[in-house]
């Protein structure tokens, strides 16, 4: 598979990870769309599904946020990850529904939790949270209890210490 | 009010709300209907209202600790939640899981399977007006429920399924009650078939409603029965078997009309075969050995070795206040839940707490066909859409 893209595009591949008897592939940003739109039409690729897409908060480290679109291949039995690394200031990437068009809400997930802008998507609205909600919950550096204040009240604490 | 072109010139259009509070949308989904006349022009589901932000709690908790949590996502199959959540975790850990104790998480999750399927069907079919087939099925459930409670103690949220094995040895007596409720059942689902596949109100409600093809329900990422029927077997448990489920023999059934009446069908069948599974994973659990993996500082000793081995309680102690520490890395991992494909991630950075735990929920990712399917239908056909599709709003939100 890899060496298959490394064919295609000597640059396509920045990191091959194996672990646990999964594969992922690490991508850089710019050409994360021409890779998707391979794996889904070369006929020794074939992945027609996309199953999943999951952000990841390195904060502090950097580069910050790490995109993985997880893609199965109903035809060949196959799954693999695809992975985008994306820094902090500009947590930006490209969108991949014209490839899948599931990736729809899968994206906007990942912006409604983290903040992270998918270029070209045709709906980039938050969609669990309420329209006028402020930060990104799931990004490390927003605190599990939220930013509200919670009254104190003698003999209770607040939930997470 | 908004205009829009059809194809007799400009009309007037409605925009009807429909949820949060409406008995068919199985929960508090909100779905945004432009009407002309009695015809769906476009819908815009509108999710969140069930919002708990269960994949933040997960970062709070210690990896035994956010079992609990799974089994409030999708309330009508705890039990798949809790092995796709100890599934990840197990692979992120290299444990190895005894076979027996695979064995009673394929009989649990089955039966859960059979359960959930009961809900749906007996929900749908009073969505279309059939009150007594809720009343059997949720009869059956019952039955279910109550082998579940012997296994777990709990009629629900079991947290049954742990990492590194099982919670609980199988209490006794469970044979008989499995073997009684396996005995039951094939009659009682002939039951329901006889009362629904061949009612005249039934089939004109259901068939021809809610078509999509194959390729849209492939783009669209949907899984499960409502992918089945649409023609392509796609099943985890055949594709990427896990926890022995390779070991068993079952067909993945399957339709190609893709309309309500298909996942219907598909659903009605899938619960015969989970009963073939529930009875071969009856024959090849043993009566004695182990049901938890030995890992010390990861699960937990027994309460014989607690007493009697220092270690083992020092063990005992770490585990419950500070955890254990998985090595670096991510693992994802994928079941067929009733819904579809139910898959966990889980990213480790080698602290005693998930860095990031997320569930693919199929009932989430299903839904976003649910435009495609209703645009050009009836009104009344939304809610056999949206019951068809079978969702349950504690995933769909998390």
């Amino acid at each position: 598979m890899a060496e298959q893209l490394r064919a295609w595009n000597p640059n396509a591949i920045e990191e091959v990870i194996e672990f646990r008897g999964e594969t992922t592939l690490v991508l850089p940003r710019k050409i994360l769309r021409a890779v998707a739109e391979r794996c889904r039409d070369h006929a020794e690729l074939q992945f027609n599904l996309i199953t999943d897409a999951v952000c990841v908060d390195r904060f502090p480290h950097e580069p910050r946020f790490e995109v993985n679109y997880h893609l199965v291949s109903i035809p060949r039995k196959d799954k693999i990850r695809l992975k985008v690394r994306l820094a902090g200031s500009d947590p930006v990437v490209d969108t991949l529904v014209p490839i899948w068009p599931g990736a729809n809400w899968l994206e906007r997930e990942v912006f409604d939790l983290f903040g992270i802008r998918f270029a070209g998507h045709p709906d980039l609205r938050r969609i669990l949270l309420p329209e006028d909600w402020e930060g990104y919950p799931l990004r490390k550096d927003y605190p599990v209890e939220g930013f509200r204040d919670v009254p104190m009240m003698t003999g209770f604490r607040k939930s997470s210490v | 009010m908004t205009t829009v072109e059809t194809a007799t010139g400009a009309t007037k259009t409605m925009v009807l709300n429909m949820g949060p509070q409406h008995p068919s949308t199985h929960g508090v989904l909100r779905v945004l209907l432009e009407l002309d006349g009695e015809t769906v022009v476009r819908a815009v589901p509108d999710l969140g209202y069930l919002h708990t932000g269960i994949e933040k709690s997960c970062e709070d908790k210690t990896y035994s600790q956010a079992i609990t949590l799974t089994d409030r996502m999708d309330y009508l199959n705890p039990l798949g939640n809790n092995l796709v959540y100890c599934l990840a975790v197990e692979k992120l850990l290299g444990l190895e899981i005894p076979k027996r104790a695979q064995y009673v998480r394929v009989m649990m999750v089955e039966l859960q399977r059979i359960s959930s399927h009961l809900v749906w069907l007996g929900t749908h079919a009073i969505d279309m007006g059939a009150m007594s087939v809720f009343l059997y099925c949720f009869r059956e459930r019952e039955e279910i429920l109550k082998i579940f409670e012997m296994f777990a103690g709990q009629r629900m949220m079991t947290s049954y399924i742990r990492i590194g094995g099982l919670a609980l040895e199988p209490p006794a007596g469970w044979r008989a009650a499995v073997e009684r409720f396996l005995k039951m059942m094939p009659s009682r689902i002939d039951d329901y078939e006889s009362l629904l596949t061949g009612n005249r109100i039934w089939m004109g409600r259901l068939q021809g409603v809610g078509y999509i093809s194959p390729e849209d329900a492939v783009a669209l990422s949907m899984t499960g029965p409502t992918l089945r029927a649409a023609g392509i077997p796609y099943d985890n448990r055949k594709m990427f078997p896990y926890s022995s489920y390779d070991e068993f023999e079952f067909d993945v059934p399957t339709r190609t009309e893709s309309d309500c009446f298909a996942r219907y069908m598909v659903r009605v069948l899938e619960m015969r075969e989970s009963l073939k599974i529930v009875r071969q994973a009856m024959a090849k659990i043993t009566d004695s050995g182990p049901v938890r993996t030995e890992a010390p500082g990861i699960v937990p000793p027994s309460r014989e070795k607690m007493k009697t081995e220092m270690e083992a309680l020092i063990y005992h102690f770490k585990i419950f206040t500070e955890g254990f520490s998985p090595a670096p890395g991510e693992a994802f991992v994928t079941v067929e839940s009733p819904r579809g494909e139910l898959g966990c991630f889980i990213a480790s950075d080698g602290s005693p707490k998930p860095l990031r735990a997320h569930f693919r929920s199929p009932s989430y990712i299903n839904l976003q066909a649910l435009p495609k399917l209703v645009t050009g239908q009836l009104i009344s056909d939304v809610v056999a859409c949206i019951g068809t599709i079978d969702i349950v709003l504690g995933e769909v939100d998390r």
